[in-house]
């Protein structure tokens, strides 16, 4: 396992195989609506639903290395704002998405703001601490719906044509998935990224050579929480119901769970992440209820024995 | 004129005084050093000039401002950046991507222009690499930019510390011990590095050092303390045949004997 990743990541070093790859890639990911049932297309929107989380998570966990243990609250502002402004105030979806982003943006900075000056195990306690809040308030808030949620919520269309099927939301999904890699890409290779790998690897050294890391850190900390505003935007028009359940501490711990298992910081290892996420427990659903403990002791085994993901790590 | 002005500086953790009563300056321009036994608190000043511990008393005024109680990274974008005793490279980065860290503070690209990939960003990212390969270059470190920092060897590693600093454009350089751990070649580049810092690039240095050699050969003024407080200070000749000097060195070999 580890010699076959080190020899794919060898040759994926030049630029040339990287593109042919990623364009098969894309094709295939293209086509496959063409020959699957409507099964097959519900897991793999799944996949580039957790795709865009985990990507999201990432730039906090794997590029700024903060823990974060609350995430699943972006995804559940996103997905709220959405839900309230349309069923309630009758607002049109894709005018809810610059909407959801600040309110997730600005969810991130109150959370992020006071609590990025602490050094990160404090972080990891109030990040899971406003996970918990958010979930509570919106169980017991009347304009979220309490604990039944929300239900109802309008199918979006786009130049008059409805988005009603699942293969309608495949392609939506592909599509943030793709524009999540990209957006984590053009990050990574840019001044911002290389702030928040000399904070993760030196926060003294980073401070000295000129960074606020406070700063840094709360740049990953939003644009973070807005990858999960977003998705949880579309994840409301596409199950047309939402619960405070589907944002509990496990949904955190599961997308915190796919970045680390691929490796942190590194994109395609956190896509492979998210499809094991996602496929593992559909793959195996025939073990029945023993198919989550062959998950965990699979997972135990990736990270006893590389426990730097599952891809590999660059070397020069 | 003095560059940094250190007036009545006082230190202290938990009732330890660690600093006491320190003034000196450092003209600009010049060649300075601060040396003094094992332990003598010197390591403690620079993390005072440089923001990292917070002064209990006294004054800090550097380029004509005050700047005690101020962040680290704000003194470093007004003009003074420093080495550490012990290498603090970004380790499992290329040399290139250390060194650009200290252009971070000379630059401005924001998430969206990243993403974007403007043409105003493309500019800078073009400017941050060939300013940080100048930096490179004057260390003489050009060749192994793309190599990871941990897998060069240690008196290399030394020379990507020195290229980042001067890549934050600095007035004032402070280097912790920076011949620490260089063979008799190594410190003689050196030498001939830190004069050539301050005569091309006119920036000012202020070192920390044990070799007494090195000292001796480049430092101008040399201001010595012990137990945190200043026992001596002048040019190299003086502080050789300064009894109190002779005194706490000696005695403190003394100690270790003993
Ligand atoms: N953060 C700290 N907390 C408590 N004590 C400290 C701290 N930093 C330094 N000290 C103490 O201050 C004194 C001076 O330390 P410092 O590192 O400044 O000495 P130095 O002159 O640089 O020594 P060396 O030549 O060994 O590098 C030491 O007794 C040290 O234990
Ligand atoms: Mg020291």
């Amino acid at each position: 396992m580890a010699n076959f990743s080190d020899t794919l990541g060898e040759w994926l070093r030049p630029q040339k195989n990287r593109m042919f790859i990623l364009l098969v890639l894309a094709a295939i990911a293209m086509l496959i609506p063409l020959a699957s049932s409507n099964y097959v297309l519900e897991v793999m929107t799944n996949v580039w639903f957790y795709v865009m989380l985990c990507l999201g998570l990432n730039i906090v966990v794997g590029y700024a290395g903060l823990l974060d243990l609350g995430y699943a609250a972006f995804f559940a502002v996103g997905a709220y704002t959405t839900g309230i402004l349309t069923s309630h105030f009758g607002v049109n979806f894709w005018l809810t998405i610059p909407v959801a982003v600040c309110c997730s943006a600005c969810a991130g900075l109150l959370i992020g703001g006071p609590t990025l000056r602490l050094r990160s195990d404090y972080l990891a306690i109030v990040t899971l601490g406003f996970g918990e809040i958010v979930r509570i308030v919106a169980r017991n808030l009347e304009i979220t719906g309490g604990a039944s949620g929300l239900i109802g919520i309008e199918r979006p269309s786009i130049f008059g044509f409805q988005l009603n099927q699942i293969v309608h939301f495949y392609y939506v999904f592909l599509l943030l998935a793709i524009l999540a890699c990209f957006v984590s890409y053009r990050l990574q290779h840019s001044r911002m990224g290389r702030a928040w790998q000399y904070v993760r690897e030196d926060e003294d050294a980073a401070e000295a050579m000129g960074i606020n890391r406070v700063a840094v850190k709360l740049y990953a900390y939003v644009i973070g929480a807005i990858f999960g505003g977003v998705a949880g935007c579309f994840f409301a028009v596409k199950m047309t119901a939402i619960s405070p359940e589907t944002f509990m501490f496990q949904q955190s711990v599961l997308i915190l769970l796919g970045v680390v298992l691929g490796g942190m910081g590194k994109i395609p290892g956190v896509i492979i992440g998210a499809f094991a996420l996602v496929l593992f427990p559909e793959v195996f659903r025939g073990l029945g209820s023993m198919r989550m403990l062959v998950f965990a002791i699979v997972m135990l085994i990736i990270m006893l024995y590389r426990p730097e993901g599952i891809w590999p790590a660059k070397k020069s | 004129m003095a560059l940094l002005e250190v007036n009545n500086l006082a230190l202290s953790f938990a009732g330890l005084h660690v600093i006491k009563e320190l003034s000196f300056t450092v003209e600009e321009g010049s060649i300075a050093s601060l040396i003094g036994p094992n332990g003598a608190g010197k390591t403690s000043v620079f993390n005072c000039l440089t923001g990292f511990y917070k002064p209990t008393g006294g004054d800090i005024t550097f380029n004509t401002k005050s700047i005690v109680a101020k962040k680290p990274h704000k003194i470093t974008q007004m003009g003074m950046a420093r080495t550490f005793q012990n290498l603090r490279l970004f380790k499992s980065m290329s040399v290139l991507e250390n060194v650009m860290s200290g252009m971070h503070c000379r630059s401005k690209a924001g998430p969206v222009g990243s993403v974007l990939r403007t043409a105003a960003q493309q500019r800078e990212e073009a400017e941050i690499k060939e300013f940080c390969e100048t930096c490179l270059k004057f260390v003489g470190l050009l060749d192994a930019r793309d190599r990871i920092a941990s897998n060069l060897a240690y008196g290399d590693q030394r020379r990507v510390e020195w290229a980042r600093a001067l890549a934050t454009q600095p007035k004032l350089l402070l280097l912790d011990e920076p011949a620490a751990g260089l063979n008799h070649d190594e410190k003689q580049q050196l030498i001939e590095l830190i004069n050539k810092i301050r005569d091309e690039l006119t920036i000012t240095i202020f070192l920390i050092e044990h070799d007494m050699g090195l000292v001796m050969k480049v430092s101008e003024k040399i201001t010595v303390i012990d137990y945190g407080e200043k026992i001596a200070q002048g040019n190299a000749e003086e502080i050789q045949n300064n009894p109190k000097v002779i005194e706490a060195y000696l005695g403190k070999e003394e100690d270790e004997i003993g």
